[in-house]
This record gives C-alpha cells, structure tokens and sequence, in this order.
C-alpha cells in the first residue's frame, strides 16, 4: 500500500464541507421562525441541534438568523424546538439541496 | 398528466415506489410525486439496504441494481476513551445468492435505479414536485395539492410515503408533531478510499463489504452510535443520536461526528481518505409504542411517515419501507375491486403488517427506545468498567494471578453495581434477542 493512504483523514470545516454539496438556492426561505416566540426564547436548541448551522445568534440585532441556503432537509430543528415555532415548509420543487451519494 | 389517476403516491423513496411498482404491475393507474430533482436526490441513510422484499419484486435485482457490495462482515464494538473491544463476525456463506439480503447502496444511485423499474412497470414519477396538502372532503382524502400548475390532481386513494420529516401526516393529524427523544438525528459522510485500499484495510474480497457498529465513547458515551459502512470505493461513516440527548448533553452533531472519527480505534480505518459528501437525515426510532394511524378514508402511511423502523440493534427501515409499500398495494388493489376505499376496506393493510414480521418485529422490540434511555450506564459506565477489567486481565505484570484478579474485581465494583448490571443486562436482553 503506498504511503498516500496511510495518511491520516483529511480535515474539513463544517463550511468546507457544505462547500462540497450541491445546492439550488431559492430566493425565498422555507424555514421561517415565529420571531415572538424566538424573542422569549431562552433555550435556543436550534442553533445547537442543526448539523449545518443554519441558525446563528446575532448579538447586534439579539434575534436568531436563519441561513436556510445551507439547510440539509433533516428536519431536526423542527422536531427539537421546544415551541415548535419553525414554520418547516419543504423548499420548492427541485430546489435545495441535491445529494450526488446519499 | 391525465387529472384522476387510481392511485397516488407521495415520495419516491423505498416505501413509496415499491408501492408503485406493484401497482403499476397490476395495471392500475398510478402517479408518484417525488420533491426532489430526480429520485434519491434528497435521500440518504446509513447504508445497508435489506433486500428480502425486494428480491420478491425483482428477483435476482443485484445483476442490475447499484449496489456497492454485498455484507459479509459485521463488526460490533464498544469504546472508551482510548481502548476498544471488539466482537468480529465474517461468514463466507454469505458469498453466494440472496447474499443474506444484505448490501450497501448509495441512495442518489439505488432510489434512481428502483423508481426507473417502477417506471417500466408502468408507473408515472413526477420529479420537482411537492406535494402540500391532500385535498378531502369530509373525512376522506380524495387527491393532493402540487405546488406546480394546475397541481390538483385527484385520485382514487392516496398512498403517504414521505419519510421521517412527515409534514403531510401531521397535518391531516394522522400523527402529532414527533418527541425528540423518539427521532434519531444522523449524520454521514461519504469519504473515497481506493477499491484495494478498501479491501485490505477491512479484510474483503471484491465485491465482499463490512457494517461496523459503534457504541460507548463512540458518542461520548450516550446513546446512539456510529457507523463505517464499505462502499465499492467510498465508506459510508456516521453518527446517529436521539435528538432530546443532544438537546440535553448539548453536543453539536458536526463536532460528534468529528470526535467519532478522531477515536484511536476508528481513525486508521479511515486514513487517507478523502471527503466526498456530508448529509444528514432523521430516522423514526419511536417503535411500535409510537405508531400513528396508519388509515383513513382514501389514505394510507407507509414507511418512515408511519414510524416503521426496527429501533434494536439490527436497524432495519428499507426493508420494512419496502414491506409497507406492497402491502399498501396490495390493499389498494382489493379495495379497487371492491370499489370501495373506506377505512374499513384499508384496515386490510394493517392487518397484512400485524401478520408480517413488519408489526412482530416492531412489537417484539416494543420496549428497546425506553430501555435504552432508563440505562444509560450500558453506554458509559459499562463499556469503561469492563473495558478497565479486561485491560487489567490482560496488563503483564510479577503479580500473582489473584492478586490481580481481586484488584480489578474491586475496581470495576467501584464503577459498576453488579445489581444494577444484572437487571440492566436483563433489560437490555431485547436489544439482541
Ligand atoms: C442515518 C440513517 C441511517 C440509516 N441506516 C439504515 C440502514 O443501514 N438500513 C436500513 O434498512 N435503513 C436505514 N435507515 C432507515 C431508512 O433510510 C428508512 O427507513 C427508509 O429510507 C424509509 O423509506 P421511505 O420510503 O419511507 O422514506 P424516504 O426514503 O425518506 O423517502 C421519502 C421520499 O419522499 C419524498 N418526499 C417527502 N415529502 C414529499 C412531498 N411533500 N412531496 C413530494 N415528495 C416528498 C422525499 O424526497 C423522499 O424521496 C437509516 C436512516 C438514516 C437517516
Ligand atoms: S426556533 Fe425554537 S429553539 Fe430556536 S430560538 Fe426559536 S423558539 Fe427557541
Ligand atoms: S432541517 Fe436540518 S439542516 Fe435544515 S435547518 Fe433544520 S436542522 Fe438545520
């Protein structure tokens, strides 16, 4: 075996990985918070639950965003948000994400 | 696209174009909707599709079919920190047809493959097409709304197979918005490795593939596991984890994934290699405990939108995806005869499930999703405690054999009530058995 494969595993950032995959990106979100629900909020599990960090605490504005373009359609965040205040729609017709493996 | 079809299908998955295939091969007018941009698109899961029911649709489909190899070996191991203990199987009979129904597939290839037979058979596979809404009137469901134009398409009855994330199910409150602790998150990537490198490192012959399972530290010590599975030239590797232990340990399933492939015991098998692709999926792990209403009026749940998963160690969803979607055919075929699609003509399907090992497995393993979250030492303490008691066995050392054997006892004591172990071993007997 050459020694190319006794390498270790290459390592990759959460970004360079989503960098990998294959997204058409539409213009409007599928995943819209219900923003006074949020604004109560004090567990935010979304931003801890979602393997692509699609939600992110902004501390200027004090509101979760949502970075739906990198959305991996698991549909964790919906099932883990305490208040169920994701409105999760599945993006439109082709658009999204597209896995060439899977 | 005529506008009244016998039946429709919601999701191109295993569940929804089995469903279809056998239909259409009855000459019934079917019509599948599939959201993503070609079937298998949005798809991915760990990695072994169990082929039973398959092979009844299209016998011998592995001439055809893209499957990456065929399962040989099985591979369950518990790690701590930075110790393993592994238990190895590998049987050669295997080797030859059914190749014990076992074999890993990447799903943007199989999904494709499967709805393409379905195709020939017959059947009509809408891709880019999401279904919102089924229309009813009253309480039956007579068709769906497509958000496309002119997206109202009415049918005889529908047949929901949308998978985990079951939106379309819980809005017509077949079933309530699922627990966090009945939902497994997983996470996977695709990592490429030469052909030969795969099949050196993991001790197979072309065309032979190995499941290695792993528990304990794997996640930190909680519940769930991690996985590499062989592609031809790619691993399947994984984590998958029920959403409320996340919530409450606060881990971040991208850094569990990547503490699991930096274990000492996991590493080397992945050295090399290069990231292809990362994913993630839910899967339904609430078991029979947890099941929806499978009927109504012109409507039946299969698959994962039906939580038809086998939570024990075995893991097993294609199969039963596969399962429910004939069954489901076969109902909507009696009930076209009958020409009448009452709840009451469809609760023929459910009565297939409860005769088939589909419903006798859920229920068998009806107590495994409990049982794993009330011992949750069988993830931590135990793996630690008995990996501490074979380390010592094993350490050389002047001490006499007793002496050593009355220290570790007292150390893995100190760790481990034995009593809590029995009973614990009690329960978790159904994990297996
Ligand atoms: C991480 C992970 C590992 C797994 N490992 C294994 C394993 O090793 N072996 C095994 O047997 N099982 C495994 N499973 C489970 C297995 O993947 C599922 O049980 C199986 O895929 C269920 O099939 P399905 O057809 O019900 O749903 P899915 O395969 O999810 O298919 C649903 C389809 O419906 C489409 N869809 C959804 N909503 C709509 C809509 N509104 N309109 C149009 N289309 C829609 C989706 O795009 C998708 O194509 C695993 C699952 C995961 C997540
Ligand atoms: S989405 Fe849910 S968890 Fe996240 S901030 Fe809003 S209410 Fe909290
Ligand atoms: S669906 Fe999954 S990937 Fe998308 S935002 Fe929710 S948790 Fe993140």
């Amino acid at each position: 075996m050459t020694e190319e494969f006794l390498k270790p595993l290459e390592e990759k950032t959460l970004a360079e990985k989503l960098f990998l995959l294959r997204f058409r990106v539409d213009g409007e979100s599928h995943l819209i918070l219900n923003k006074e629900v949020c604004w109560e909020c004090d567990e935010r599990v979304c931003l801890l639950i979602c393997p692509s960090g699609v939600y992110r605490w902004d501390e200027g504005k004090k509101e979760v965003t949502v970075s739906y373009e990198g959305c991996l359609e698991c549909g964790a965040c919906r099932i883990a948000c305490p208040q169920g205040a994701i409105d999760w729609k599945n993006p439109r017709g082709g658009f999204g994400v597209a896995y060439r493996f899977g | 696209m005529s506008d009244r079809y016998d039946c429709i299908i919601v999701g191109a998955g295993p569940a929804g174009i089995a469903a279809a295939y056998k239909l259409a091969g009855a000459g019934l007018s079917v019509l599948v909707f599939e959201r993503g941009g070609f079937p298998g698109s949005k798809n991915m899961f760990g990695g072994i599709l169990y082929s039973t029911i398959l092979n009844r649709l299209i016998p011998e489909f592995w001439k055809e079919a893209p499957v990456e190899r065929h399962v040989v070996r099985r591979r369950y191991s518990f790690l701590s920190k930075d110790s393993e203990a592994a238990f190895d199987l590998k049987f050669d009979a295997f080797n030859n047809p059914p190749y014990n129904h076992s074999f890993t597939v990447l799903r943007a290839r199989f999904d494709k493959w499967f709805a393409k037979k379905a195709e020939e058979a017959g059947a009509v596979v809408v891709t880019e097409a999401v279904v919102d809404d089924f229309i009813t009137e009253g309480e039956r469901v007579q068709g769906v709304k497509v958000r496309m134009e002119g997206g109202t398409v009415y049918g005889d009855v529908v047949i929901c197979a949308e998978g985990a994330n079951s939106l379309l199910s819980e809005k017509i409150g077949m079933k309530k918005r699922p627990d966090p602790a009945n939902m497994v998150l997983g996470v996977k990537e695709i990592i490429s490795l030469p052909k030969g490198v795969i099949e050196d490192r993991f001790s197979l012959e072309d065309g032979e593939g190995a499941a290695l399972e792993f528990f304990g530290e794997a996640l930190g010590g909680e519940i769930g596991s991690g996985f590499i599975y062989t592609n031809r030239e790619t691993l399947s590797v994984g984590i998958g984890c029920p959403i409320s232990v996340l919530k409450e340990k606060g881990m971040k399933p991208y850094e569990l994934i990547e503490s699991f492939k930096r274990h000492p015991s996991v590493k080397n098998f992945l050295r090399g290699g290069k990231i292809e692709e990362y994913s993630a999926r839910m899967i339904p792990e609430g078991g029979y405990d947890s099941l929806p209403a499978l009927t109504r009026d012109g409507l039946l749940l299969t698959g994962d939108c039906a939580g038809l998963v086998n939570p024990s160690l075995y893991k097993e969803g294609t199969n039963l995806a596969m399962a429910s979607g004939v069954f489901a055919a076969d109902t909507v075929i009696e009930a076209k005869e009958k020409g009448d699609f009452s709840k009451a003509t469809l609760d023929g399907y459910v009565k297939r499930l409860q005769e088939s090992f589909v419903l006798k497995d859920l229920k068998r393993y009806r107590d495994v999703p409990a049982t794993l979250h009330s011992v949750p030492g069988f993830f931590k303490e135990y793996p630690e405690g008995i990996m501490e008691l074979l380390q010592g066995h094993f350490t050389v050392t002047e001490e006499s054999k007793e002496d050593v054997h009355r220290e570790i006892k007292r150390l893995f004591r100190d760790k481990v009530s034995i009593w809590r172990l029995v009973r614990d071993i009690y329960k978790l007997r159904r994990l297996i058995t």
